[in-house]
């Protein structure tokens, strides 16, 4: 299925999860927030998130700044 | 009064001085600098990961975040909405409830917006953010943002990046009079260690800045620097200077001289 990845479409197996999609990112869960469609995804919950088709996934962390 | 402790909604740090982690050179002159400046908060933005560069070294391997509180803002954010989106991701990734709002109103400027901070730190404040809003100089503004519950008011002295120093001495010593029982922490605009000084000695609590050091031809020096300006500042608040006067006064006897 095709989920948009902080605004890029991405291929992700179906019933994935954003714990999973974290995992095939190569991301760490500890240091991110992610968001699908507009809402928080509790880190707690990333195990059992399910993503669906078009979901709109932001995956952020923090960079430098003032 | 307290020389080197600065209290934010009943927590204390050991330094007045926050630092930004934007623009240096390099991570590793990040870290000399933050360790220089005994900055005990140290400011982070919110992005996006990019998912092109994959396994580069991250912000956080070079902050110990043992030794600093993380500050996340929402730079970049035009409207309160996109401002309160981006503090809910920075709890999620920081785990903390501290968040440095911003809502820019003007690209060339970056002078705040007023409405949408004001809105946004209602908003924040209900959702049990400890909301630190960057301001105008306007008193009226700091009113509103501290009746609205902000857990301090962060007037600039100039505008963001620009090291001009404090251009309207009046309106921010209005505001240091003014608002009391929360910190008024000094943000942007602080271009060298002098400036920083003048902060301080003008009686704020605090002094944010992250161009002033990153920018600098040195900035692990410069780092030394503001921390001492800030610790020089805050002592002779404290101390309390003498009054200006117009005329000489000796500072010799006047008596005993030879004749």
């Amino acid at each position: 299925m095709t989920i948009v990845l902080n605004g890029e479409p991405h291929e992700a197996p179906q019933g994935a999860t954003v714990q999973a999609l974290l995992e095939t990112i190569g991301l760490a869960p500890g240091r991110v927030a992610v968001e699908v469609n507009g809402r928080i995804a509790s880190r707690e919950d990333f195990a059992r998130a399910l993503l669906r088709e078009n979901d709109r996934v932001e995956v952020v962390h923090f960079v430098g700044g003032g | 009064m307290k020389t080197d402790r600065l209290t934010i909604a009943g927590r204390s740090y050991s330094s007045r001085l926050i630092v930004g982690t934007g623009k240096y050179p390099n991570f590793e002159i990040m870290r000399r600098a933050i360790e220089a400046s005994g900055a005990a908060i140290v400011t982070v933005a919110v992005r996006r990961i990019d998912l092109s560069r994959r396994g580069g070294e991250s912000l956080l391997d070079h902050i110990d975040t043992k030794q600093v509180t993380l500050l996340p803002n929402t730079a970049g954010c035009y409207t309160a909405d996109e401002a309160v989106r981006t503090a809910r991701l920075a709890r999620e990734a920081g785990l903390s409830e501290l968040i440095k709002l911003e809502v820019i109103g003007d690209e060339k400027t970056l002078f705040p917006d007023n409405e949408g901070l004001l809105q946004a730190t209602r908003v924040l404040v209900k959702e049990g953010f400890t909301v630190l809003p960057y301001t105008n100089d306007d008193l009226v503004v700091a009113k509103r943002l501290r009746d609205a519950g902000a857990a301090a008011v962060m007037p600039l002295a100039a505008p963001i990046g620009s090291g001009l120093g404090i251009q309207n001495a009046v309106n921010l010593g209005l505001i240091l009079e003014e608002i009391q029982g929360i910190p008024v922490i000094v943000d942007a605009g602080v271009g060298t260690a002098s400036d920083a000084a003048i902060v301080l000695e003008m009686g704020a609590d605090g002094v944010l800045m992250n161009t002033g050091i990153a920018g600098a031809g040195d900035p692990i020096r410069m780092a030394r620097a503001m921390r001492l300006a800030v610790e020089a500042g805050r002592l002779a608040a404290e101390a309390g200077r003498i009054p200006r006067k117009l005329h000489a006064t000796a500072s010799s006897p006047i008596t005993g001289l030879l004749r």
